[in-house]
């Protein structure tokens, strides 16, 4: 039963209060884009390129169009008018591929969409692709983004034979004095490799046209339904404001699901032709092969450096494999990586070159991190490195490097100014709570016994809250509308989109203690634009950094009328507002926060210079982004007989500045390690010389599960960010940041007595293998 | 799931499915690799016969030296069979191995020895075991022994209209060890290889030794001069490395994403010495 007196009993920030979304979805009545039905609606399959390149030279889609409940069969020259799909980063001098929605005479990755049959049910319509004969003249591929630099390659776009979309160049400081003056100088190449962000629920679209009044209705499983609405009703020439995007309950994105994709566009395309609601649910292997992939890179480092371990600077040659197409933010990514490739250390001078590289593949974009967990893997695998080279411990050399506490806000080589910190605080605690002085004599003591026993460390640094409208394609603030309603209750709408991170909790949180009612009373909602005022979306943990804080300035303005309203009613000039009242502050008598509620809306007495109603908005711009950072420390050992890795310890101390519900950040820390380990021992996107995607399927593709976890020993240092008055940085990607360096350091450590330096990702027992058995017979 | 049309027939007596069968039809039982296959349109069947509704398919039944298990019965219910893993314990060990809980509730022998997969669990065991394969058509049924029965990847002895019925497992009583010892392809959990053994003693020697390996080759096979070589032996740490190596032997081994051939030839040498210790370990 709801409550029906608004009281309020204790501060709600700070608690670990349970997940108030998870009840609908543990007991399976949540409502995905799969669970909307309606009348008369069809369904559509999507026809896919099998080869990674070839020509169309005829499409013959004359036996689907007459099977039995076929309604219709469209192909790329019909969808002409139907736009390309969206790029919004913009580089100078980027190649843009046209992205058609289907494809025009050729197609140039493995699940490239061809033909989309639309037909009563999704066995008919599958049934019905099936029936297509598409005449392709096969090309060879290209499926390495190194491969496809190389002269001769095959061209991706024939436009464009050398595959390469954009250079771009940065730097900071003078790097070449740097390393001219340097006593030491370490390189390496090191991979991150092509993964495939998979959440529990695919991609899946229903559009609804109303001609009559000329309105779509467009349900996607998307983490950014504004940008969607404003995207597609551009595209097709629609109304904006006629336009409604509604992201329901979304099982998962992890930065796949921020892009407006090319079914999105076709739906709403195909709806408008046959003036009839269509649907269209991704497959699990079109997924794999169709949905964007993360990572993609091959970085070639050198860190120059004084004998004493001081950092001079970093160079950085970085190769991004982009894919065959771009979606939203694809070039935009690798940028990030190297606005963050100083780590936490003071490198006052950098360089950095990428290369953009088409490949016959999925489009990279954004996947959890997106560009950090590369930025952070590289500089801490070169700091590693540059210990071992200098025979300094590996917790020294970063003590040593770290930004000092007395130099924040810190100016970056790389152009960031650095909100606050304290650095050396997580690697300490990390180290105390590992007793690592007692971990190196352990480790000593197995090396004796010929074990394999290694010791890693990370410490992260990652750039959160995105972020200031100026360093962002779409803006880069959030909004929030609070109502308080005529019973008191308190409805909020937030412009981002929450899909597994908690905000409806922590949203209601944060409202409960500055209205000071119980988190009963409070109902959060999102994801639907002709709701909510407008938004940015959720990604790039900047839900509650950037949308907590449009809420809580919402919530001010609110806060302010709501006493307005209180003295009113109390006779007082002086009030407060708190435990579900307005109290007079020098008689004491109070007036309960239903009774001013209603009085609000009865309006037969109105302050004075006040409208009736208690409704207020936000939107807020962010002056920086927010900096978390913190250091996970990994011990190992690898079996010398298999090459197994077994994680013995997993430490992760994370400092996202104040915590709202430490429940929530524990979920955050552990799907994102998980995610983390995930890259650093198995998960990898393969694909063949001929573009074919050999893991696509999970009989391949190695997702972490729950048995191959370790206990994860989850800590926090707490240094609030002075960028927003709830002094929150960020943790949604925190853990997969800090992940895969710490194990891939610590594995590294674990095998140092074989002269191991580096190890490429994923450390499957194999490749350790291969190594310990040369070792031996060396 | 989106395959394409099929049939289907529940069918509550043996006959009446292998009347069906005879048409072409063909065989559901826990769908657990059928699925899968339809799924991606890999199969297509017009026809399916589930064979999850016929009574008496599904047991575990001792009879004198044997234990009858029926095709229907679920890897759930070898598992935990306190029958099987009283007397037949190499069986049950072997069950405990295959998928999750879930693969486990709804997959069975019969749909898994059909099946023939080479990374497949039960085929190891059933040659350690020797064990015996009922094979019924519609007009006669027939015995056909594990190593007769495996006969190329996805390939077996079975015949057109045929079903597996029913397998035959030795009762295995003191004196004797066993063990299954399985590396696990890290994303589907099939075997990369799996290894089965079963030992008796007699006095301190080794009176018998059955060796059935999976995943390392195109089909599940006996590693007979390994067997041979434990013969006779008590089973040192050095006979045991000697052996577990002869396992692996001349194989022409597989190799894929997870494992190249030279890998696997190597886990299997590992994971044999592994089983056989583990087996000599537990001989009562
Ligand atoms: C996620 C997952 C993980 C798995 N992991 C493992 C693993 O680790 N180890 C392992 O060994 N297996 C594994 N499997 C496969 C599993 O064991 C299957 O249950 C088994 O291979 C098939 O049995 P079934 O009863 O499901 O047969 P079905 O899928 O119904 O049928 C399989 C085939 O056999 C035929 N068939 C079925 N019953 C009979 C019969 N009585 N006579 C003749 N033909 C018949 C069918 O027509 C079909 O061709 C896994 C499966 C999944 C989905």
């Amino acid at each position: 039963m709801a409550t029906t007196t608004i009281t309020k009993t204790e501060k709600l920030v700070g608690k670990r209060i349970r997940r108030r979304e998870d009840p609908r979805l543990i007991t399976g009545t949540a409502t995905y884009v799969d669970d909307i039905k309606m009348p008369g609606m069809l369904y559509a399959a999507i026809l896919r390129s099998p080869h990674a390149a070839a020509k169309i030279r005829s499409i013959d889609i004359s036996k689907a169009k007459a099977l039995k409940g076929v309604h219709a069969v469209f192909v790329g020259e019909d969808t002409k008018d139907a736009g390309a799909v969206p790029c919004a980063a913009s580089l100078p001098g980027l190649r843009v591929p046209h992205h058609n929605v289907l494809a025009i005479d050729r197609v140039y990755l493995v699940g490239h969409p061809v033909a989309v049959v639309v037909a009563t049910d999704r066995y008919i319509a599958r049934d019905g692709a099936e029936l297509i004969e598409v005449d392709y003249e096969v090309e060879s591929a290209v499926a390495d983004p190194e491969k496809a630099l190389a002269p001769g390659a095959h061209a991706v776009h024939p436009q464009w034979p050398d595959n390469v979309a954009f250079n771009f160049h940065q730097e900071g400081g003078d790097v070449a004095k740097a390393f001219a003056e340097a006593d030491v100088i370490v390189k390496q190449r090191i991979v991150s490799q092509r993964l495939i962000p998979n959440s529990m629920e695919t991609r899946g679209v229903v559009a609804d046209w109303r001609a009559a009044d000329r309105t779509m209705n467009l349900y996607t499983s998307t983490q950014a339904p504004h940008l969607v609405r404003s995207l597609v009703a551009q595209i097709l020439g629609l109304e904006e404001n006629r336009f409604r995007v509604v992201a329901p309950e979304v099982g998962g994105g992890f930065g796949a699901k921020i892009q407006t994709y090319a079914e999105e566009i076709l739906l709403a395309w195909i709806s408008m032709k046959l003036q009839k609601p269509v649907k269209w649910i991704e497959s699990r292997r079109e997924n794999f092969t169709c949905t964007i992939h993360g990572r993609g890179h091959v970085d070639f480092y050198e860190i120059a450096a004084k004998r004493d371990g001081t950092i001079l600077g970093i160079k950085l040659k970085l190769i991004q494999d982009l894919g065959a197409y771009f979606t939203i933010l694809t070039p935009g990514i690798p940028t990030l990586s190297v606005l963050m490739m100083p780590g936490l250390y003071r490198t006052p001078n950098i360089s950095a070159d990428i290369v953009g590289a088409f490949t016959n593949c999925s489009p990279t974009d954004a996947y959890r991190g997106a560009g950090r967990p590369e930025a952070t893997h590289g500089i801490e695998r070169m700091v590693d490195m540059l210990a071992a080279e200098l025979k300094m411990d590996p917790a020294e050399i970063r003590l040593k490097n770290f930004v000092r506490n007395e130099e924040f806000p810190f100016p970056t080589a790389t152009g960031l100014v650095y909100d606050t910190g304290d650095y050396s605080a997580p690697l300490k605690k990390a180290m105390d709570m590992a007793d690592y002085d007692k971990l190196r004599k352990e480790q000593a003591e197995a090396r004796k016994q010929g074990r394999y026993m290694g010791i890693g460390l990370c410490a992260y640094g990652e750039i959160c809250a995105f972020g200031p409208s100026p360093a962002t394609p779409a803006g880069g603030w959030e909004s929030a509308t609070v109502k308080i309603e005529p019973s008191g209750q308190v409805t909020v709408l937030t412009g981002i989109s929450p899909h597994g991170q908690g905000e409806e909790t922590t949203f209601a949180q944060i409202t409960g203690d500055e209205l000071g009612v119980g988190i009963d009373d409070v109902l959060v909602l999102h994801g639907d634009t002709s709701m909510v005022p407008y938004g940015i979306g959720t990604f790039g943990s900047r839900s509650t950094a950037v949308g907590g804080t449009a809420l809580y300035y919402a919530l001010q303005d609110l806060k302010a009328k709501v006493k307005k309203f209180g003295a009113m009613l109390l006779e007082s000039e002086d009030v407060t507002l708190a435990g579900g009242k307005c109290t007079d502050n020098k008689t004491g008598k109070s007036v309960g926060f239903k009774e001013i509620a209603a009085a609000a809306y009865r309006a037969m007495k109105l302050p004075p210079n006040t409208e009736p109603g208690l409704v207020a908005t936000h939107f807020w711009e962010p002056s920086n982004f927010t900096f978390p950072f913190g250091a996970h420390l990994v011990v190992t050992e690898v079996n010398g007989e298999t090459g197994d890795v077994a994680i013995k310890r997993y430490i992760a101390v994370d400092d996202c500045g104040n915590i709202l519900n430490p429940l929530i950040v524990d979920g955050q820390v552990h799907g994102g390690v998980a995610q983390g380990i995930g890259q650093a021992l198995w998960e990898q996107a393969v694909y063949d010389d001929n573009g074919q995607l050999v893991t696509g399927e999970f009989m391949d593709y190695t997702m972490p599960r729950a048995h191959m976890m370790p206990w994860i020993e989850s800590a926090h240092t707490v240094t609030p960010t002075p960028v927003n008055p709830l002094g929150v940085k960020g943790v949604g990607e925190a853990g997969t940041i800090g992940a895969s360096p710490a194990v891939v350091n610590s594995v590294v450590d674990a095998l140092s007595t074989l002269g191991v330096k580096h190890l490429d990702m994923p450390l499957t027992p194999e490749k350790l293998w291969k190594l310990i058995s040369a070792g031996r017979q060396a | 799931m989106i395959p394409q049309q099929f049939e289907y027939s529940a069918p509550k007596t043996l006959d009446e499915a292998l009347g069906l069968l005879a048409e072409g039809a063909r065989p559901l039982a826990g769908g657990m690799s059928l699925i899968p296959m339809m799924k991606l349109r890999l199969a297509n069947p017009e026809h399916l016969v589930d064979l999850g509704r016929i009574k008496d398919l599904s047991y575990i039944r001792e009879q004198g030296t044997v234990i009858h298990v029926g095709a229907t019965t679920t890897h759930h219910d070898v598992e935990s069979s306190p029958l099987l893993r009283g007397k037949c314990p190499l069986l049950a060990e072997t069950a405990s191995y295959i998928g999750d809980v879930q693969v486990r509730n709804m997959g069975t022998i019969g749909g898994s020895v059909a099946h023939a997969d080479p990374s497949a669990d039960y085929p190891a065991a059933l040659q350690a075991l020797e064990a015996k394969i009922i094979l019924r058509g519609a007009k006669s049924e027939r015995t056909v022994t594990a190593e007769d029965f495996f006969v190329d990847t996805f390939t077996t002895a079975l015949e057109p209209g045929e079903i597996v019925r029913e397998v035959i497992v030795p009762v295995d009583g003191d004196g004797t060890g066993t063990s299954y010892q399985k590396v696990l392809q890290p994303a589907s959990g099939f075997a990369i290889v799996g290894v089965a053994v079963r030992l008796r003693k007699s006095g301190d020697k080794i009176s018998m030794a059955r060796i059935g390996v999976t995943g390392l080759s195109n089909r599940a096979f006996r590693a007979k001069e390994a067997e041979k070589a434990l013969e006779g032996r008590t089973g040192t740490p050095a006979e045991i490395q000697a052996v577990a190596a002869l396992v692996a032997k001349g194989v022409d081994a597989n190799s894929d994403l997870h494992a190249s051939a030279d890998y696997r030839l190597h886990l299997a040498t590992v994971y044999a010495a592994r089983a056989l210790a583990a087996a000599l370990g537990r001989i009562a």
